[in-house]
């Protein structure tokens, strides 16, 4: 925090309290002045839009005729929608089959990297897929998952296996964009992990092993609880970025086949600019950040139960 | 950190644990590395081949045609005669994403730093409650934003146009702010000080003294910036879909769903594609240390 140096009190002759006085002022002009550009962003596009959303959230609007107010009607369609309650169904579903394989596979490959090799080549490689744009990664994948001539089911092909339709079936659409996006996000997710390893103290796993203990065991009893801030942290975030899957479906399923992966964020942008029902869209971003309020409260209680754990 | 401690030689030992562990990672490296192949693979095939080429790993007969076509190197006639289905100009759409990602990193990364500095030097009345605002909007989600932002955007009849798509970037984003504070206030002030006494401005400190020791911060945020804004689909897909103003991922997504159905220029979007994965991939090559403890870094913030 900001205090005055002790000697300055000493340094400044005797009309300390007017000349500070006018310095205070020049600072807060300045300061002021600092921050404008910063401010004025600030409070165009996160402030008024944040407010400005919740107000359109009580008017019925298409953007043509003026807002009309409706009270509370939007929010009582919106749970009286079949669609949206399928949709927070379908990113609930699509955040199970995201987040626990990608946790899991992340913690995997940065215990490999850090037991095998801590080269940063390595690790360069490893983050390549996080790199590109979602879009990039969804247009690979329509290719490499191609019903006919997509190399994974020329390989299923070659093997005698069947080919699956991946995007194009309302049973796998969603499992498939999961895993897509478990393939651009593993490489990351580890290098959160692998940070983490690095503060771990390397003398507890030589002590273990000078006690016989084997691999296996330090992971559980040495990694694993040492890790755990980590872990809380990347499956906290990882869990409010997953709830709000947008772009791989955008370009790979647009919410289908059979609104299969209509997840809550594509019913919010079809609402908005496809039946451009501004009012309706903006309830619904209200319900989707109310949730992630949750979360949030949530990750902040079981933090600060850790932080006690790891000291 | 990895010295050859008794414990780190005991594991050199070649156990059956070892081989399986060294035979996953490669795994997942493998998993990692082989879709991008793949679209190595097929930006080099010709459209023609692509069906006998489907189940090879390296084409026999290896062309740029594809990246001729992208650029827009190649006549419609041309084109259309090997199997293109529309002209295809990835070049427009290659600049205009470098000029909205240059904009918005240099704009941004500057403007947050001047706030970041008042945030964490000078006093001024208002200065924590506007702080504590900027942090509460981390946790705003991108939904509830885009339509007011739109609207916004839209009244100010800035819809297809250049300053529309980089609005709501060049001014700030809070995470920018607190990130750069965070530093700042680990700053000795003594330098500051001493400038102070000597009579500098505080935009003259800011300039010469602080921004010249945070190199290492600002190329940190400066790299993670850049990333996310090269990669950057939203917004300017929902304000931009002009063809002019497209960036490299909104001309994708375009192309490709401008294509007839099952059939899309499948070599041609994957040329597109590795074009789009090139800057990305020259940024890793070139700053590859730096990427990776600045992607390391953001998770501990």
């Amino acid at each position: 925090m900001e205090q005055v140096p002790e000697t300055g009190a000493v340094q400044r002759p005797g009309r300390v309290a007017s000349s500070w006085r006018r310095a205070f002022n020049r600072e807060a002009l300045t300061g002021w002045l600092f921050i404008l550009p910063a401010l004025v962003g600030f409070v165009l596009f996160y402030l008024l839009p944040s407010v400005r959303a919740f107000s359109i959230s009580f008017t019925d609007w298409n953007l043509l005729r003026p807002p009309r107010p409706v009270g509370l009607e939007n929010y009582e369609a919106l749970l009286a929608d079949p669609n949206f309650w399928h949709a927070l169904k379908v990113t609930g579903l699509y955040v199970l089959f995201n987040i626990p394989l990608q946790t899991v596979l992340a913690l995997l490959l940065a215990v490999l990297m850090d037991r095998l090799v801590r080269s940063i080549f390595v690790r360069a490689v490893v983050i390549l897929p996080y790199l590109l744009s979602n879009v990039v990664v969804a247009m690979i994948f329509l290719w490499l998952l191609h019903p006919i001539l997509g190399y994974v089911n020329v390989f299923l092909g070659l093997l005698g296996l069947e080919r699956q339709p991946f995007f194009g079936s309302p049973d796998q659409a969603l499992a498939t964009v999961a895993g897509v996006n478990i393939w651009r996000h593993m490489g990351f997710t580890a290098l959160l992990f692998y940070a983490g390893l690095q503060s771990i103290p390397r003398s507890l796993y030589e002590a273990a092993a000078i006690d016989g203990a084997g691999e296996w065991r330090m992971f559980w009893r040495i990694t694993l609880p040492l890790l755990r801030p980590v872990t809380v942290f990347v499956l906290v975030t990882s869990v409010i970025g997953s709830f709000q899957i947008f772009d791989t479906v955008a370009v790979a399923t647009g919410g289908g086949p059979s609104y299969a992966t209509r997840v809550i964020v594509w019913y919010i942008y079809e609402n908005a600019f496809q039946f451009f029902k501004m009012g309706y869209a903006s309830a619904m971003s209200m319900v989707l950040f109310l949730i992630l309020v949750a979360f949030t409260l949530v990750q902040m209680r079981v933090f600060r139960a850790n932080q006690s754990d790891l000291s | 950190m990895h010295s050859g401690t008794t414990y780190t030689r005991e594991v050199q030992r070649l156990t059956p644990g070892r081989v399986l562990a060294w035979a996953l990672l490669a795994a997942l490296i493998f998993v990692t590395l082989f879709p991008l192949w793949i679209v190595v693979k097929t930006a080099i095939t010709h459209p023609k081949e692509l069906f006998e080429q489907a189940t090879v790993l390296f084409p026999t007969d290896p062309t740029l045609l594809n990246f001729r076509r992208a650029l827009g190197m190649v006549s419609l006639e041309e084109n259309l005669a090997v199997g293109g289905v529309a002209n295809i100009n990835f070049l427009t759409a290659m600049r205009n994403s470098v000029l909205f990602t240059l904009t918005i990193v240099v704009f941004q990364t500057f403007f947050s730093a001047m706030a970041a500095y008042a945030f964490a030097r000078l006093r001024f009345p208002g200065r924590d409650v506007i702080f504590f605002l900027f942090l509460a909007a981390t946790m705003i989600p991108g939904a509830v934003l885009f339509i007011p932002n739109f609207i916004l955007i839209k009244n100010l009849g800035w819809l297809n146009t250049f300053q529309g798509m980089v609005a709501p970037f060049v001014l700030m984003t809070p995470f920018a702010v607190f990130f750069l504070r965070q530093f700042f206030l680990a700053v000795p002030k003594e330098l500051e000080e001493a400038a102070y006494l000597d009579g500098a401005t505080p935009f003259y400190i800011f300039w010469r003294i602080i921004l010249p020791i945070s190199k290492t911060p600002l190329v940190t945020l400066g790299i993670l910036t850049t990333i996310n804004t090269w990669n950057e689909f939203f917004w300017p897909w929902i304000v931009s879909k002009d063809n002019s103003l497209q960036v490299l991922t909104v001309a994708l997504k375009m192309f490709q769903s401008q294509t007839p159905q099952g059939s899309p220029d499948w070599t041609g979007l994957m040329a597109a594609t590795f074009l789009a994965i090139v800057p990305v991939f020259i940024l890793l090559v070139v700053l590859g240390r730096q990427v990776v403890e600045s992607l390391q870094f953001s998770g501990l913030k």
